[in-house]
């Protein structure tokens, strides 16, 4: 018993920077992961261009930093990206309302590469650098582990963040038409709800939770390239089908989940399995338990 | 009230509603009877916006409405309890009742005080999901709802669909007493005996037109609506052997 203490408070200590970094991360691929679990709560869509406009939030920023000081552009690139957001489902899926799931999912992809090759017109397909973000970029000492202030930061923000959001979608009149339009189009319209103004609110909150994690994200990382989205966006979409998608504290278990397990099996020397992990559990889950942790419970009629 | 003046209707390639034109006087209850598919509930939803008519005209309190979208409708005191009651199912009663009042920003207390006290069973349950009322329960939840955005004219698609005998009751009395309050009803029933009785005014639609009108009771006493839709055959309609 003693020996197997022993055993774990060693594991621990000399895991201990990977343990944080797998929370750090999977607090950002939570922050993405909601955006994918609401959209497809109340669009059942699937919104595969929703990790190329994290990518453009890290891009947007990187031109913005260039030519203003970061208190400004900032809250710029969350206002551009959350106006990606909005446009995206305004021209891309709000025409295709009454269309066939599949082609609203064709429509996406089609957003998907052109996002990502306006980025690479744009940057010309050179990696470019992010900009230090002060603070969070700070290094700092917990035990055994040095890391950047931003591994601390990043689950205090999105657990805050996350209640936020819960506490919106149960206390107030949005977060009631949303649950109602996630529902039931029809019946919401005759309530009154204006779907498209929800539908457009929701893209709104999705992206804007992006942007915040792109702010994270890339703060550990060296640059933004045009492709640089499509790995966390997949892997955040793994954490929402994990956690049940359209369950939103399904999406962010998920994502810690993930997160951490990831970066373990790279502290065990496994890096290169560690997407492999990822993916394989997805199909695991696929095969197992399709709704996922918490997916949608069916309380139809009794 | 409302009128309905020559509406068409085309829903999903096939002609619904070819042509018809009614009358919804204030204060009074309305009924619409027919056989399935004869394009009662397409007027309807024709009427709350959830389908656009391909011409006519529905006029509300004289203005043209035709066309708006659900919500202007609904703005307008027009609500719909939809066929198969289509209450929230997670959402609570009290809740499900509050989404009934989403275009009103005044205080609900009143309102809500008043469908407890038409429905007693919510009151109890008011916390309960609406998922796991019964049908009646859901049906009475779905009337309390519609209730809650003060509508002037209230319409119903099929409140008796699937409900036991004397719950069915239950609901026409209490359609009765709402519309004793002012509000005006307009009424699709497949149960033709009940809804006559309830109706001062009928009208028979049939395969997209309207084919007979007349008060209730004289179409509860008419020949022809006994022996398509009370069941009771007449001695000349029955086949010869």
């Amino acid at each position: 018993m003693e020996q197997f203490i022993e055993t774990l408070t060693s594991f621990f200590s000399t895991n201990l920077p990977y343990i944080l970094a797998g929370i750090s991360v999977g607090g950002q691929y939570a922050l993405i992961a909601i955006g994918y679990t609401m959209v497809y709560g109340i669009l059942r869509l699937i919104n595969f261009a929703h990790g190329d406009i994290f990518m453009a939030a890290g891009l947007i920023l990187i031109y913005a930093a260039a030519s203003m000081p970061l208190y400004l552009a900032i809250p710029l690139m969350i206002v551009v990206t959350v106006l990606i957001g909005f446009l995206v489902e305004r021209v891309a899926y709000k025409p295709l309302r009454s269309a066939p799931r599949m082609s609203i999912m064709i429509s996406a992809i089609g957003v998907s590469y052109l996002i990502q090759n306006l980025a690479l017109y744009v940057t010309g397909g050179l990696t470019k650098v992010y900009p230090a973000i002060p603070w969070i970029s700070d290094s700092v000492t917990i035990g055994s582990a040095t890391t950047k202030m931003v591994t601390l930061v990043t689950p205090v923000l999105t657990i805050v963040l996350v209640i936020a959001l819960v506490l919106l979608i149960r206390y107030t009149k949005i977060g009631m038409a949303m649950r109602a339009v996630s529902r039931d189009f029809e019946t919401s319209q005759l309530m009154g709800i204006k779907i498209d103004r929800v539908i457009s609110a929701t893209f709104i909150i999705g992206t804007f939770l992006a942007a915040i994690g792109s702010l994270l994200f890339f703060t550990n990382y060296t640059g933004v390239t045009p492709t640089i989205g499509a790995m966390p966006g997949l892997k955040a979409f793994v954490a929402a089908v994990f956690g049940g998608i359209g369950s939103i504290p399904g999406a962010v278990i998920g994502a810690f989940i993930i997160g951490i397990c990831e970066n373990i099996i790279k502290g065990l020397g496994w890096t290169t399995f560690s997407d492999a992990f990822t993916f394989a559990l997805l199909i695991v889950i696929l095969i197992v338990k399709p709704s996922g942790l918490f997916g949608e419970k069916n309380t139809d009629k009794v | 009230m409302l009128k309905i003046n020559d509406l068409k209707v085309n829903y999903g390639g096939i002609k619904a509603v070819k042509g018809i034109s009614l009358e919804v006087a204030e204060g009074s209850i309305v009924t619409l009877i027919g056989a399935n598919g004869a394009g009662k509930s397409t007027t309807l939803r024709t009427i709350s916006g959830l389908i656009r008519p391909a011409s006519g005209q529905v006029e509300f309190m004289g203005e043209n409405i035709t066309g708006l979208d659900p919500s202007s409708i609904v703005s307008r005191g027009i609500t719909l309890v939809p066929e198969g009651r289509r209450i929230f199912p997670d959402m609570t009663v009290l809740e499900n009742l509050k989404i009934g009042a989403y275009l009103r920003h005044d205080d609900l207390n009143e309102d809500i005080e008043w469908v407890y006290d038409l429905f007693p069973r919510l009151k109890e349950r008011h916390w309960q999901l609406g998922g796991t009322l019964s049908g009646g329960e859901q049906q009475m939840l779905a009337v309390g709802r519609a209730l809650m955005s003060r509508p002037r004219l209230m319409m119903m698609d099929e409140p008796s669909l699937g409900l036991a005998p004397l719950v069915v009751k239950d609901i026409f009395s209490i359609i009765r007493e709402i519309n004793k309050k002012g509000v005006t009803i307009l009424l699709i029933e497949q149960n033709a005996n009940m809804a006559l009785q309830t109706a001062d005014w009928a009208y028979v639609m049939e395969t997209g037109t309207i084919t007979m009108h007349g008060s209730g009771a004289e179409l509860l006493a008419d020949e022809r609506v006994k022996e398509a839709y009370l069941g009771k055959r007449t001695t000349q309609a029955q086949p010869q052997q």
